[in-house]
């Protein structure tokens, strides 16, 4: 049976205090929810969390990577090629974008079991991402947070063994987006819980329990999605689970990541698990699945993960409701705009080495490290005699900074660096850092964030982030 | 460079400048015309058609080539090049003219540089993005790299960026053609808002529209006591920004190109022998900088001498006579060939209210790019 080798989460550090969004001041302690800040999305998250669950992985026997994902920047364009890129995986891993229901994420890991277990396919990264907008103003608003799972699933050493799953479709009109409309709409709540989300849940439960000739109360921890923190007990209560086994549904903290949501939870499972461990994960969306995991011995070999709890860990609080709108592309007054000569995708696709696959060069001659790749060797002026060097995992150190005040962005500065990485220097903006901490030769490790919308499209470039 | 091959070969025997500074009203060739026509008459040109052999102009912003300048001055029938090097360009076209007469192709050149940036529509430089790796930052991001590295290792810091900036405004105020004619304090400049740390508003050249042209001609042809070339060079470096040697203490090219000029020159003791000079402050760290770099005063000694009133208009080597590209205006092309005509005022004795004292040998410098090209240029008397 195949199983979860590995696994990693990304949450945004930023949150956005319910007070807050309420129109007051920030509230320590308060509710709050995560919130991907401007320069993020679904993709960035989607890399971070690849990146945390291949630490320690060879990525070069990853043979398939799914993601999962309602907020994709495009309609044509996939993502998981581009995300299969920055996370460098081999050229001929087969990329699936998942979408259209918040049950995408479960379908990746299911379709990932599915491939393992026929042996098509070796080791499988899934990443579940999403970043959903509830409209200004809306309960949507409030209760959406945005994180990334991912698993890399494979058919040997894995730390949680798939049982078994069982899932249904349905045809419900509870929760949509349509085509051109940035928001998420609901019908009713109480239609939407009391014949959508409850009985979904409980039957996709129930069916699978039924497979594996199991219980409910054979789950020492449950992993449910839920719309809210209500009816997350009410199916509870009706699946008659012990409340100790119920996962922290992390409302008020997280949010309801969509469809990496039940996967995040899953995560959190996972962190808290002990070998000989049984795992219920039960995801909602257009009908519902659930899956069961025997988790083994192997968890305990497994080195620490940052995941669910590790993100967590890491916050910082949203001043202004204000600076929410504006960082998610909200604000009428919207900054930028004007000429707009658009990128050149011919530059991009030259460039992609270095910008999606953050690859610089070692010159065979002299061994020095440099970035980008160049013909002509910045120190001993060999030609073409290099080899790529993936940088992305590497730290870096500042060597020298400034705060540009002049480039519109939500919250200004923008942090500018010059950033040696063993020797290779790289222009390198630094984010999820106040100014006052930055210092010169401060170690940073590298993110995919976006760099820019030049084009009316998400560009995307590597940054630096403070080495947690 | 052979450091022979130019020394007193070519004299400026004309020089013009246009007023600097938001000419909304004036098109590139209305500007081309004002400063070209003034070196006419300077240089005692009644028939450019005849007299001019060919034209080497500069610009960054325009993207019709040569032909803006050759019809605007209806110059035909014979060569003319546009050269582009980043803020470099005036000095680089000068240079290239220079070359062609030391060469023996030409007996009188003009040399013509101009901009026109207030017609983009934009205030201040663009954010240049066309590709991925751009970051969203401007030549102020690129120039103040060298300051939290700078200051951290010889302790200078905003107050001596802002000393810099109230020399040049003050400066400004006394050329006729200046774009900023304000005094500035210091506390002005340093509650101005942040461009980009430490760059305040008042730390940025003033950038403009603008044009200045320069005829030169072979020396032996010359009115005697004309200006004389004593060197000139343009030298490029790698960018800063990838450079894996990079110390963000100084800007390569600078260095580089003192040397090569110094040589050709004959200068040994920049301090003592250069009388004037005009230097590329483009942010008022690169002036400072700069006073290093071209070997004035040892590395990190530029805030003592900050303090001293060493570069001010009464003192030992006074530095942007006319406000430079802070107060006088930055059209990029125009700057290189902007300096050429102050220096060749101040070696004449005819920059009124500003002029020095004793010029016998005035210094130009452009730095431009990431910094990437520097352009110096060393005139003295016969």
């Amino acid at each position: 049976m195949p199983g979860i080798v590995s696994y990693g989460a990304y949450i945004p550090p930023t949150r956005l205090g319910f007070s807050v969004l309420a129109g007051r001041a920030p509230k320590e302690g308060g509710p709050e929810r995560a919130v991907a800040w401007n320069d993020e999305d679904a993709v960035t998250m989607a890399v971070a969390a690849g990146a945390n669950a291949l630490r320690g992985f060879d990525r070069a026997g990853v043979d398939a990577l799914l993601f999962a994902s309602t907020t994709y920047a495009f309609k044509e364009k996939q993502g998981a090629a581009l995300i299969a890129k920055a996370l460098d995986l081999p050229r001929n891993a087969r990329t699936t974008d998942v979408s259209g229901s918040l049950r995408a994420g479960t379908d990746a890991l299911q379709a990932a079991f599915d491939a393992v277990a026929a042996g098509s396919v070796q080791r499988a990264l899934v990443i579940a991402s999403d970043s959903r907008l509830g409209a200004p103003g809306s309960a949507q608003e409030q209760a959406f947070g945005d994180g990334a799972a991912a698993f890399l699933i494979g058919a040997s050493d894995a730390i949680a063994q798939l049982e078994g799953s069982h899932a249904f479709a349905d045809e419900i009109v509870d929760l949509w987006r349509s085509e051109g409309d940035p928001f998420v709409h609901s019908w009713e709540e109480r239609f939407v819980v009391q014949e959508g989300y409850t009985p979904g849940i409980t039957e996709a439960v129930r069916g699978l329990c039924e497979r594996i000739a199991a219980q409910p109360g054979d789950f020492t921890q449950a992993a449910l999605y839920a719309p809210d923190a209500r009816s997350h007990a009410g199916a509870a209560a009706a699946l008659s689970l012990d409340r100790a086994a119920l996962v922290d549904p992390l409302f008020g903290k997280l949010g309801n990541a969509g469809v990496a949501f039940a996967p995040l939870l899953l995560v959190s499972a996972l962190e808290n698990a002990k070998p000989g461990e049984r795992i219920l994960l039960a995801s909602y969306g257009d009908g519902a699945a659930a899956f069961a995991f025997a988790v083994t011995p192997h968890l305990e070999k497994l080195e620490a993960r940052r995941g669910v709890a590790w993100h967590l860990g890491r916050r910082r609080a949203v001043a202004s409701y204000d600076k929410y709108l504006k960082a998610r592309s909200l604000d009428s007054r919207e900054y930028g705009g004007g000429r707009d000569p658009g990128l050149s995708a011919t530059i991009h696709f030259r460039e992609r080495e270095e910008d999606v696959a953050m690859k610089g060069q070692r010159c065979k001659r002299c061994g020095g490290l440099q970035f980008p790749i160049q013909r002509v060797c910045e120190r001993c002026f060999a030609k073409d005699d290099f080899e790529p060097v993936r940088l992305a995992e590497r730290i870096g150190r500042v060597v020298t900074y400034t705060f540009d005040f002049f480039f519109p962005t939500p919250e200004p500065p923008t942090i500018v660096t010059i950033t040696d990485i063993d020797g290779a220097r790289v222009h390198l903006q630094l984010v999820d850092v106040k100014p006052d901490d930055v210092k010169i030769g401060m170690p940073v490790e590298l993110v995919f964030r976006r760099i820019h919308q030049v084009g009316g499209r998400p560009n995307y470039y590597w940054k630096g982030v403070p080495r947690a | 460079m052979r450091p022979d091959a130019i020394r007193d070969k070519v004299a400026v025997t004309g020089v013009g400048c246009c007023r600097f500074g938001e000419n909304w009203d004036q098109a590139p060739s209305d500007m081309i015309v004002d400063a070209a026509y003034e070196a006419y008459a300077d240089a005692g040109i009644e028939n450019p058609q005849r007299q001019i052999d060919a034209v080497f102009t500069g610009s960054i912003y325009s993207n019709k080539g040569p032909h803006e300048c050759s019809d605007a001055l209806k110059l035909f029938g014979k060569p003319v090049t546009m050269v582009s090097n980043y803020c470099a360009t005036g000095t680089d076209a000068f240079r290239c003219g220079v070359l062609s007469i030391a060469a023996g192709l030409y007996d009188t050149v003009l040399v013509v540089g101009y901009d026109k940036p207030k017609d983009r529509g934009v205030s201040g430089p663009s954010v240049m993005m066309d590709r991925v790796r751009d970051l969203p930052q401007t030549p102020a991001g690129w120039f103040a790299l060298c300051a939290s590295t700078y200051f951290a290792k010889y302790g200078a810091g905003r107050e001596e960026l802002a000393k810099i900036a109230v020399k040049n405004h003050k400066n400004g105020t006394l050329a006729p053609n200046s774009f900023l004619k304000r005094e500035i304090t210091v506390e002005e400049a340093l509650s101005a808002r942040m461009i980009s740390w430490p760059f305040g508003l008042y730390d940025c050249a003033a950038q403009t529209d603008g044009a200045a042209a320069a005829v030169i001609t072979r020396a032996d042809l010359a009115p005697k006591g004309s200006v004389l070339v004593k060197g000139v060079t343009v030298i490029a470096g790698p960018n800063p920004q990838k450079d894996p040697e990079n110390d963000f203490l100084s800007w390569k090219p600078t260095g580089w190109a003192a040397s090569d000029v110094y040589a050709q020159a004959g200068i040994t003791k920049p301090f003592d022998e250069i009388d004037v000079a005009q230097v590329h402050d483009c942010f008022t760290l690169t002036e400072l900088l700069t006073y290093e770099d071209l070997g004035f005063i040892a590395k990190g000694a530029a805030k003592e001498h900050i303090a001293a009133g060493t570069f001010a208009l009464a003192g030992e080597l006074p530095v942007n006579t006319d406000g430079g590209l802070k107060a006088f205006g930055h059209p990029t092309g125009a700057t290189g060939v902007r300096m050429i005509y102050e220096n060749v005022l101040q070696l004449r004795g005819k920059a009124g209210p500003r002029q020095v004292k004793d010029v016998n040998t005035a210094l130009s410098h452009n730095i431009g790019g990431h910094p990437t090209a520097c352009g110096i240029a060393i005139l003295g008397k016969s």
